[in-house]
């Protein structure tokens, strides 16, 4: 059955389009076919960090006011055959969105896809509200801060009351994915440890991922991460996710800081 | 054949009069449409007591003895039959219940439940899940209680106390109809700010020993009190 999974967080920033696509990307490998949409009118990011910019000729808003068929937006990702790329409009905004339309184009690709996987633009406004709207399951990107952290908890009481699955009485599928952890900080206790994220959130967690540079280097060569270097951590972390996504029970790692020689024999100085 | 009626004899009346009867209609297999009346029965035992019931064989094609020995087993189960209706003649000996025709349907005044009185209004809320951010939880009715915590940039606005069973990192406002014995409680007070009766001290006054503990807020005249619940 087709899954509708949202990937969103209220702050800006975060990683929610880096998660779409790794995710995607992560899921498309393991034989489920794929499609992540970009849900950010105006300020379109997706089809960059998946490389398809210079193939986008028709969007969801053409898609949503009838301009074009689901069949001309939808790109299909170069690398692999069965990720597909809905993008949004650069040129509109997210008023142009409609529920209804949104609603049917959602219904179309629960027919093609196994995942149809939301990538929502910040906020709760429009158009972080319609990306919401008809999911079945939800990622709340967060990183270990508290204004992060916060915004995740208001948009978990959206998921609560705001999507169609929650005005039915049922209850969409929440996972909380920390994103940017740094384990240097962490341990130097600079950041908001996972047990407060989640003893804050109440939710449960689906993965956490490293902060590092491969996630930038990925998106400036316009790869889902886990594809640019599948044995980086954050890919792995990525994976893991993913397999939990897909119910196979996976054990949690926390990234530690890993130390080289140097810093061994020479971590501590003598005051 | 007197075609003459003896003039000196009283007059037999006869009057008209109309009764409602149930019908029953059996359908085959006969044996399963009794254990139906069966589970009737079990349920409401007096059910067909002292009430007039009239069988309709018309959906059924049976034989007198199968009338006779269904008129039987009606009557093992209290159940006396008035009149048969709906079959031929024939079939019926004078051992049996009369042949009826000419049965209107009637609507069956049935004792319906009387619906419930009005209940009075609940005093008091109970929440089973967080409050999260955002979230205004407004009830001036009496008090609220949170299975959880409340998320910051969440508020709880009660009539009456507030009791949360997990972290407050929100607002409570309790006591806002003028209720000054109002109170709050939490497991762990991490408060942007505590209201009681329109008195309040935001996070930045309420002394720093307290925060991360169980507390308990009230009204000492014009001034709030807060002390750990311990």
């Amino acid at each position: 059955m087709a899954k509708v999974l949202v990937v969103t967080s209220g702050k800006g920033g975060v990683g929610k389009t880096t998660t779409t696509a790794a995710l995607g990307a992560s899921l498309a490998q393991s034989g489920q076919k794929v499609v992540v949409v970009d849900f950010d009118v105006g300020l379109r990011n997706l089809d960059l960090v998946m490389g398809a910019e210079r193939r986008v000729v028709f969007d969801l808003i053409n898609v949503v006011q009838g301009v074009a068929k689901l069949s001309q937006a939808l790109i299909r990702d170069k690398r692999l055959d069965n990720l597909w790329l809905l993008p949004a409009s650069q040129t509109r905004d997210k008023d142009a969105l409609t529920d209804e339309g949104v609603g049917t184009i959602i219904e179309e690709l629960r027919t093609k896809f196994d995942w149809i996987i939301c990538d929502s633009p910040a906020g709760i406004e429009r158009g972080a509200t319609l990306a919401m709207r008809y999911a079945d399951e939800a990622v709340i990107v967060t990183n270990p801060e508290v204004s992060s952290v916060r915004d995740s908890d208001r948009i978990i009481g959206m998921l609560d009351s705001k999507t169609v699955k929650a005005e039915k009485g049922e209850q969409v599928k929440k996972h909380i994915l920390i994103t940017r952890y740094d384990s240097a900080r962490a341990s130097r206790g600079e950041m908001l440890t996972i047990e407060d994220i989640l003893e804050i959130l109440a939710t449960p967690l689906l993965g956490i991922i490293p902060e590092s540079q491969e996630v930038l280097r990925a998106s400036n060569v316009g790869t889902p991460v886990t594809l640019n270097s599948a044995t980086s951590a954050p890919a792995r972390a990525y994976n893991d996710a993913a397999r939990r996504l897909m119910g196979e029970t996976v054990t949690m790692q926390v990234p530690a800081e890993r130390k080289g020689l140097m810093d061994r024999l020479l971590g501590r100085r003598a005051a | 054949m007197h075609a003459r009626a003896e003039p000196a004899r009283q007059q037999v009346r006869l009057r008209g009069r109309s009764y409602v009867a149930f019908v029953f209609c059996p359908v085959v297999p006969i044996v399963a449409w009794l254990e139906e009346i069966d589970a009737t029965l079990a349920r409401s035992p007096g059910f067909f007591v002292g009430k007039p019931v009239v069988l309709d064989l018309s959906a059924v094609d049976l034989s007198q003895s199968a009338i006779a020995h269904l008129v039987t087993s009606l009557e093992t189960r209290n159940i006396r039959v008035l009149g048969i209706e709906g079959v031929d003649e024939s079939h019926l000996t004078t051992s049996m219940p009369p042949l009826l025709t000419g049965g209107r349907h009637c609507v069956l005044e049935q004792n319906k439940p009387k619906p419930p009185e009005a209940k009075p209004k609940p005093t008091s809320l109970l929440l089973e899940s967080p409050v999260r951010s955002g979230q205004s939880i407004i009830f001036t009715e009496g008090d609220v209680t949170v299975l959880g915590s409340v998320g910051s940039g969440a508020e709880i606005v009660a009539g009456g106390s507030i009791h949360i069973y997990g972290t407050l990192r929100g607002r409570a406002m309790a006591g806002v109809n003028g209720n000054s014995a109002a109170r709050i409680y939490c497991q762990r007070i991490e408060a942007e700010l505590l209201a009681i009766d329109g008195y309040y001290q935001t996070a930045e006054q309420i002394d720093a020993t307290l925060r991360n503990q169980p507390a308990q807020a009230w009204l000492e005249g014009d001034v709030m009190k807060i002390t750990p619940l311990n």
